[in-house]
């Protein structure tokens, strides 16, 4: 490698400090973009649970006037997409970027930069949704956006439809850089049959999404043309179909609801062994059934058309595939079982959720397999029943996986340890809270009442307003343990205990180095052997198959001479990514507002900004050849 | 400056991965707007339908965009030899038929507007406009990446023994052209044999 020093040249575009608000904003180390993620997702979930709560007080009992009908359909639109898009991808994005280079042993993603623009576009997506209320009033078709109704003006969809586009640009870029980090970036010895679980349903998520995010973008182009440019896409007057935007949104939209869950399986099969101190069970089983899970995923997306005009063949056949898929997922529910069957469990508020998330998610699983069965879905279509349903699959799963991942790698992150007691109130304050929220949806959907309604009609009786009720108390009981979980999360940050490097008896690499991690991850990268390597190097096993310790410093990595660290060479700060990505505010409302100036300003913006970046090294001094920070320190 | 070859799990430049699994994403965007051609193409409300089209000219056009796969090869071929003169010369000449071939599709475009065919006619005009206009739009970046590419060289930022750029920038341009073989067939020349 060239020397370092020489490159004393042109003053750049680079903060240097290792601290303060530049410092954020120019950062390429994945762990604080996963932090950066992981506020971002807080705050959009707060915003995401107040639209739900005006919509709860709204149907609270029959003939409510708190929202207007308009607002009400801009409050269940922004819940939806916020909840979808800002809430639980990014969540899921936050731990891959935090966990994943520490899992396989990397020093970083294989595109730090890149792993920047992600964030950014996130964040500049988000902001965009939600600038339109000031603008006119938010999207209010529903997050499908079902053409024709949301390209005519009055439903301002044209902000769903650039915003939805940035957000998934920011999908893509990051699934790339996430499947090249897998293939290409882990340790010697991790092969693929020895990566943690929760590596597998990253890589498998990274390409569900490289797969379903273009036929997304297809059809938001051309919903965006339609409403914006008189395009003529799905208007039947002049011939065209708007039974295509539909197949076209879920040929997205189903691998969307793989994308949204996986991530928490892979963090609940690394929390369940931690907690039953055992190997996963059937762990080759679960990898493959969740690639099964993404390719079967792809085969099944007119189950959410059945009462469209598609046809009697078509919908045997997705019911069949449909049914078909539970298999896979079955497997997973068993392995988790067989998981906890026989460990020595200890039930820590991470395990709590990882339960929680097992046995909500099979309530979900189990109503959806009664929407596959398509006499029974004409009766469910649009009705509550369904918003039962995929919140026991989002809420009861999606969620409580991901909590259960907060605090499991909380000390990871932090070095202390989340406040246990505080941590039991939460999961079960909100156990209570979700149950009560969103079973009596399942009672008042089976007798009737329309979902996307903004008034619940008094004529559909008295039974259903008791579930409404019901439902409505629920949400107060999830405010207030959202808010426990809140006090909890930032006094834990302030004061908790300290937590030491492996708080757990953890199982997998991502707990061998220091916590919280050094810039660089790991002074020495580790050599893998086996599946649960840190568990393997701390525990033999006796001839009854217990697990005895292993002698301190039996078994490490070759010594690193000291001061090591200074050789090993890591991405710079750059601000590029912010830069290059803040042009896509003037290119997004340019879009909307069919302003060709503000379109060529963002366009010009961000090709300037692409040209500042591939003109700075990736590290100073660095003539970008060789990549840096692989799985090789030089 | 010796390059040290990165130690990658797979033995494969991070960077070139990137690309594939990009291009693999593009593969099904081209797809579904394909497929919206293909549904709409009798779709004419009235309007001007697959007779437009001019087959010899855009065979010319057509055939210059393969042509600048060859010089794009040849760009990458004399990079990994270390002759970057004749990498920029190929490279340049890579960009401008890139070039003549989008000006070729603006006059396209242009005719069929006067006659009649614009965006809002019809289904069919639309997804005519998305398919081919999107290609072009790939086109135009691929002709924005050959000129920087040609410029850093210039500037020494890409410099002998870097070939991986010219490759990555040549893999990129190699899909759109075969992105075109796609549209050209299915768009212009199977139609053709119904009329
Ligand atoms: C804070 C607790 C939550 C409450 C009280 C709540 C309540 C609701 C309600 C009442 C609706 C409207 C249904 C309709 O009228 O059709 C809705 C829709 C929806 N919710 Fe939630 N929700 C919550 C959390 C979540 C979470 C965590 C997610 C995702 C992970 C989510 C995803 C959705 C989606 C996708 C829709 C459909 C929006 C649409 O129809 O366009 N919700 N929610
Ligand atoms: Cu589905």
């Amino acid at each position: 490698m060239a020397s370092t020093t020489a490159a004393a040249e042109t003053p750049r575009l680079r903060p240097s400090k290792p601290t303060g608000f530049l410092s954020w904003v120019a950062t390429t180390d994945h762990k604080r973009i996963g932090i950066l993620y992981f506020w971002t997702v807080l705050a959009f979930f707060f915003i995401g649970g107040v639209e739900s709560s005006l919509i709860r007080a709204q149907l609270a009992q029959a003939e409510l006037s708190v929202l207007t009908p308009e607002i009400y359909n801009q409050m269940f639109t922004m819940h939806g997409i916020t909840m979808v898009f800002l809430v639980v991808m990014p969540f899921a994005a936050a731990f891959f970027n935090y966990l994943l280079p520490l899992m396989i042993g990397a020093r970083d993603v294989a595109f730090p930069r890149l792993n920047a623009f992600s964030y950014w576009f996130y964040l500049f997506g988000g902001i965009f949704l939600y600038s339109s209320f000031f603008l006119g009033g938010a999207p209010n078709g529903s997050w499908v956006g079902y053409a024709p109704l949301s390209t005519n003006a009055v439903s301002n969809m044209a902000f769903y439809a650039v915003g939805i586009q940035i957000l998934g640009v920011s999908s893509l870029a990051s699934a790339i850089n996430f499947i090249v980090t897998i293939i290409n970036m882990r340790a010697p010895g991790m092969t693929f049959m020895r990566m943690p679980m929760f590596v597998w349903m990253t890589l498998t998520t990274s390409f569900l999404l490289l797969f379903a995010v273009p036929i997304i973008a297809v059809a938001l182009f051309m919903l965006q043309f339609d409403a914006v440019f008189n395009a003529q896409f799905f208007q039947p007057a002049s011939g065209g179909d708007p039974i295509l935007y539909q197949h076209l949104f879920w040929l997205f939209g189903h691998p969307e609801v793989y994308i949204m869950i996986l991530p928490a399986m892979g963090i609940v099969s690394e929390v369940m062994p931690t907690f039953s101190r055992k190997p996963l069970f059937g762990y080759a089983a679960m990898a493959f059934a969740g690639a099964a899970i993404g390719f079967i995923g792809f085969g099944v997306w007119a189950h959410h058309m059945f009462t469209s005009a598609i046809g009697p063949v078509p919908r045997s056949a997705f019911a069949v595939a449909t049914m078909f898929i539970a298999v896979p997922t079955g497997i997973k529910i068993f392995n988790w079982v067989f998981t906890m069957w026989g460990g020595r469990i200890r039930f820590t508020t991470a395990m709590l959720f990882s339960v929680g998330f097992v046995s909500m998610f099979t309530i979900g699983g189990l109503s959806g397999v009664m929407h596959a069965i398509v006499p029974h879905n004409a009766q469910q279509h649009d009705t509550y029943f369904v918003v039962a349903h995929f919140h026991y699959v989002l809420f009861g799963g999606a969620l409580f996986g991901l909590i259960s991942g907060v605090y499991y790698w909380f000390p990871k992150v932090t070095g202390r340890l989340m406040n246990e007691k505080l941590g039991k109130v939460h999961f079960w304050t909100w156990l209570f809270g979700f149950n009560l929220t969103f079973g009596p949806m399942h009672m008042s959907g089976l007798l009737g009442q329309p979902r996307r309604t903004a008034v619940l009609p008094g004529e559909l009786g008295a039974t259903v307003e008791l579930y409404n009720l019901l439902s409505s108390l629920g949400v107060v009981v999830l405010a207030i343990s959202a808010s426990i979980f809140l006090y909890n999360l930032i006094r834990s940050i302030r004061s908790g205990e300290a937590s030491g490097d492996d708080p757990w008896d953890a199982r997998t690499i991502e707990w061998m180095t220091a916590t919280p991690p050094k810039h660089h991850n790991f002074d020495v990268i580790p050599v893998v052997t086996s599946r649960d390597e840190f568990w393997h190097r701390k525990y033999a096993e006796s001839e009854e198959g217990i697990p005895v310790a292993v002698p301190v410093g039996a078994s490490v990595d070759e010594e690193s001479d000291a001061g090591h660290d200074e050789h090993i060479h890591m991405p710079d700060p750059s601000l590029w990514p912010a830069i290059h990505t803040l042009g896509v505010l003037p290119l997004g409302y340019g879009l909307v507002y069919a302003n060709w100036l503000l379109v060529g300003i963002g366009a010009v913006w961000m090709v300037a900004g692409m040209f500042g970046w591939i003109i700075e090294p990736l590290a100073e001094g660095d003539d970008d050849e060789p990549a840096v920070a692989g799985a090789a320190a030089h | 400056m010796t390059a040290v070859a990165p130690s990658t799990s797979m033995g494969l430049d991070s960077r070139k991965l990137g690309m594939w699994t990009f291009l693999a994403s593009e593969f099904l965007f081209f797809g579904a707007f394909v497929s919206a051609y293909l549904l709409y193409i009798d779709e004419t409300n009235g309007g001007p339908g697959i007779e437009i089209f001019d087959i010899p000219f855009t065979s010319v056009s057509s055939f210059v965009l393969l042509m600048s796969s060859l010089t794009m090869v040849l760009a990458h071929n004399s990079h990994v030899r270390g002759d970057l003169r004749r990498m920029r010369l190929w490279t340049l000449a890579t960009a401008g038929q890139g070039m003549v071939f989008l000006g070729g599709q603006v006059y396209e475009f242009t005719v069929f507007y006067r006659e009649g065919l614009d965006l809002t006619q019809s289904p069919f005009a639309s997804s005519f406009f998305f398919l081919t206009g999107f290609h072009g739009a790939h086109v135009a970046i691929g002709v924005l990446l050959l000129l920087g590419l040609y410029s850093l060289s210039l500037t020494g930022k890409v410099k002998v023994g870097q070939d991986v750029k010219t490759e990555m920038v040549g893999l990129y341009w190699h899909f759109v052209d075969i992105i075109w073989v796609i549209i050209f067939t299915v768009v212009y020349l199977i139609p053709e044999l119904r009329v």
